[in-house]
């Protein structure tokens, strides 16, 4: 009876393909939706992580002055080499610290100019910034004792300037001294941030004192440590130790700040969840109008095959067969809705994903909860119409036009 | 008593009142009729006359307001809706005017509805329509849908529908009131057939004395009571 019940419901719902369909686009619609919104969500989420992870695991970034806001910080004194020092020699958790001065100018290779980012710093600022390189060599110790007119450039400058030419043993014009390019870093492409991490150039941090800065000041610290669990320890020890060397008082805050970097994943990716719960509830929503969508056709269907029921309460079927039909048709067309909106989000998704470059990851669980919410939908709003059709009298119905 | 069969159905003092209070509507004022196996009978009256009430009522689709109808013995107003359901379709077959073959489905899968409900299985339903198709001489038409038969064409594939299941009782409603003079002695001489070769009680309702004349007894209504019983004889 079951099974006859519902090929009964397939063939009703063959009969009136455009109608079945159009009843069956407010759930595809929002199946879609929510899966698309959840997966795109996940996908960003994601991606937000993996390049967070890219700046440098179990990186303390210190500034001097504390974030305001967007680029507004309070005016605090730079940091010093010997802050540098003491750092390395005072906080043993510390596996590799790169002082850094950055200053975004205008640089010249031959004919062609190109804005970037010109950074100042030691060695460290490779393994801190988990840099490789693609071809040629980071800076020596002597190069960065002696200041030398050495770089190492990021893939973009090397694309901005040589074009196909090989860059290594060329010279850059940088402000009004020229440099060597002796290393080429491994392309990183965008950050979380959405900037691009390529268009950069390093130089010894004594070089770019000397010829860019003009003073001993260093912008920024990078610091690396040796063991992710201890990240928590290790910024409380930077952070009184800073304290104590810039002589800040108990009752006084920070002048400088200490970020690290699953600190940035942690609130980067929490703003993405709740942007993916808000959309996923705005989309549940068209889920639920897709039910109403169902309940309605299903009442115009019932009172459209008034004489269809009668037809078949007079030859003897009962009030639960005629229900079950009605409820088994309402079920029928929303999980195929369900079922015609997963897959409409699987192409939507990859193919979104592909154009948003985010990661398409497949989450089993929200296709699964939003089928089975599908055909909830057909359970609860068709629950009605189908009582209704069931109970009709046969006299009646066989009446009806 | 005689030793004639007992009745296959047998109505005591039937009444029928549609709505309540002054607005109510006596539609039959205490009917007693008794059928028996195997008859063909008409029933016959002007338009509120109660016989489509009645037909109502002895087709189980309705209950008496008071008064006893026996459906072999049983009190059938004391059984609820799924009950009559269930006696309805294991007893009984209904024609109607209107055909009421279900649209855009085969005359093939129209006759074998009732054997869903019974739940019979597809091979049994196939050759079970199958023959009751033939029997009303419609054989190869299974796949036509109502639209593309003729008036007549569509009662046979009622008929077979309401044969399907060999039931006792067949109910027919005005079955020629759509038909033309031709097509309407065709289906009276399918109805008689049925009647007299596989046993069917016929329980006919019409309001044209030709058609009539092919039942047994002739019941005529006249004001919810029976006015008078007329015997045709055997006919042929």
């Amino acid at each position: 009876m079951l099974w006859s019940t519902l090929l009964l419901a397939m063939r009703e719902i063959r009969r009136n393909v455009l109608r079945s369909f159009l009843t069956m686009l407010g759930i595809v619609i929002g199946v879609a939706a929510v899966i698309t919104m959840v997966t795109l969500g996940k996908g960003a989420t994601q991606a937000i992580a993996d390049q967070v992870s890219s700046l440098g695991s179990n990186l303390l970034i210190v500034r001097p002055g504390q974030r305001l806001g967007p680029g507004a910080t309070s005016g605090a004194p730079a940091f010093k080499i010997a802050d540098v020092q003491a750092i390395q020699e005072q906080i043993p958790l510390v596996r590799a610290i790169a002082p850094t001065v950055t200053r975004g100018m205008t640089v010249v290779a031959g004919a062609r100019n190109w804005s970037t980012s010109v950074n100042g710093s030691t060695a460290a600022w490779f393994s801190t910034g988990s840099w490789q390189l693609a071809a040629g060599r980071e800076f020596t110790d002597a190069e960065e004792r002696g200041g030398q007119a050495v770089c190492v450039i990021g893939e973009t400058v090397r694309r901005e300037l040589f074009g196909t030419q090989d860059p290594l043993g060329l010279n850059i014009r940088i402000k009004n001294f020229s440099c060597e390019v002796i290393g080429l870093l491994v392309s990183k492409g965008q950050s979380a941030f959405g900037s691009d991490q390529d268009d950069v150039i390093v130089l010894p941090l004594k070089t770019a004192q000397r010829r860019i800065t003009g003073t001993q000041d260093i912008a920024a610290l990078r610091i690396s440590i040796q063991d992710e669990a201890a990240i928590e320890q290790a910024k409380r020890q930077v952070t009184l130790l800073l304290r104590e060397r810039r002589n800040i008082t108990d009752n006084e805050d920070d002048n400088f700040s200490v970020l690290d970097t699953r600190q940035i994943t942690e609130t980067l990716s929490s703003t993405t969840k709740v942007m993916t719960t808000l959309l996923g509830a705005v989309a549940a929503v068209s889920l639920l109008v897709g039910g109403i969508g169902i309940m309605n056709i299903m009442l115009v269907s019932v009172t459209e095959r008034t004489r269809e029921i009668g037809i078949r309460l007079a030859i003897g079927a009962l009030e639960r067969e005629v229900l079950l039909q009605f409820l088994i048709e309402a079920v029928v067309l929303s999980s195929l809705g369900g079922v015609i909106g997963i897959l409409l989000a699987t192409v939507a998704s990859i193919s979104l994903a592909a154009v948003m470059q985010l990661p398409y990851l497949f989450d089993p669980t929200i296709n699964l909860l939003s089928f089975l919410f599908s055909a909830a939908i057909g359970v609860i709003f068709g629950f009605f119409p189908a009582r209704r059709a069931a109970q009709l009298d046969p006299i009646n119905a066989l009446r009806h036009e | 008593m005689n030793d004639a069969p007992p009745p296959l159905i047998e109505l005591q003092k039937v009444t029928k009142i549609y709505g309540s209070g002054t607005a109510s509507f006596q539609a039959l004022r205490g009917v007693d009729l008794s059928i028996t196996q195997g008859d063909f009978v008409a029933v016959m009256g002007p338009s509120g006359s109660g016989k489509s009430t009645v037909m109502n009522i002895l087709g189980c689709l309705d209950v008496p307001t008071s008064g006893s109808y026996l459906f072999q013995g049983v009190p059938v107003e004391q059984l609820d809706r799924n009950q009559r359901a269930l006696l309805r379709r294991t007893y009984l077959g209904f024609v109607f005017q209107g055909f009421n073959l279900l649209a855009r489905t085969t005359a093939q899968e129209n006759v074998e509805l009732p054997l869903l409900y019974r739940g019979e299985k597809l091979a049994a339903r196939h050759q079970a329509a199958q023959n009751a198709l033939k029997s009303v001489g419609l054989e190869g038409f299974g796949h036509h849908t109502p639209a593309e038969l003729s008036g007549g064409q569509q009662q046979r594939v009622a008929i077979a529908r309401a044969i399907v299941t060999r039931p006792q009782v067949l109910l027919a409603d005005e079955p020629t009131g759509n038909l033309d003079s031709k097509t309407s002695h065709e289906i009276m001489q399918l109805m008689a057939a049925l009647n007299k070769d596989m046993g069917i009680t016929v329980l006919m309702v019409t309001h044209e004395p030709d058609m009539a004349e092919y039942a047994r007894r002739v019941i005529h209504f006249r004001d919810g009571c029976v006015e008078r019983l007329q015997h045709n004889g055997e006919p042929d």
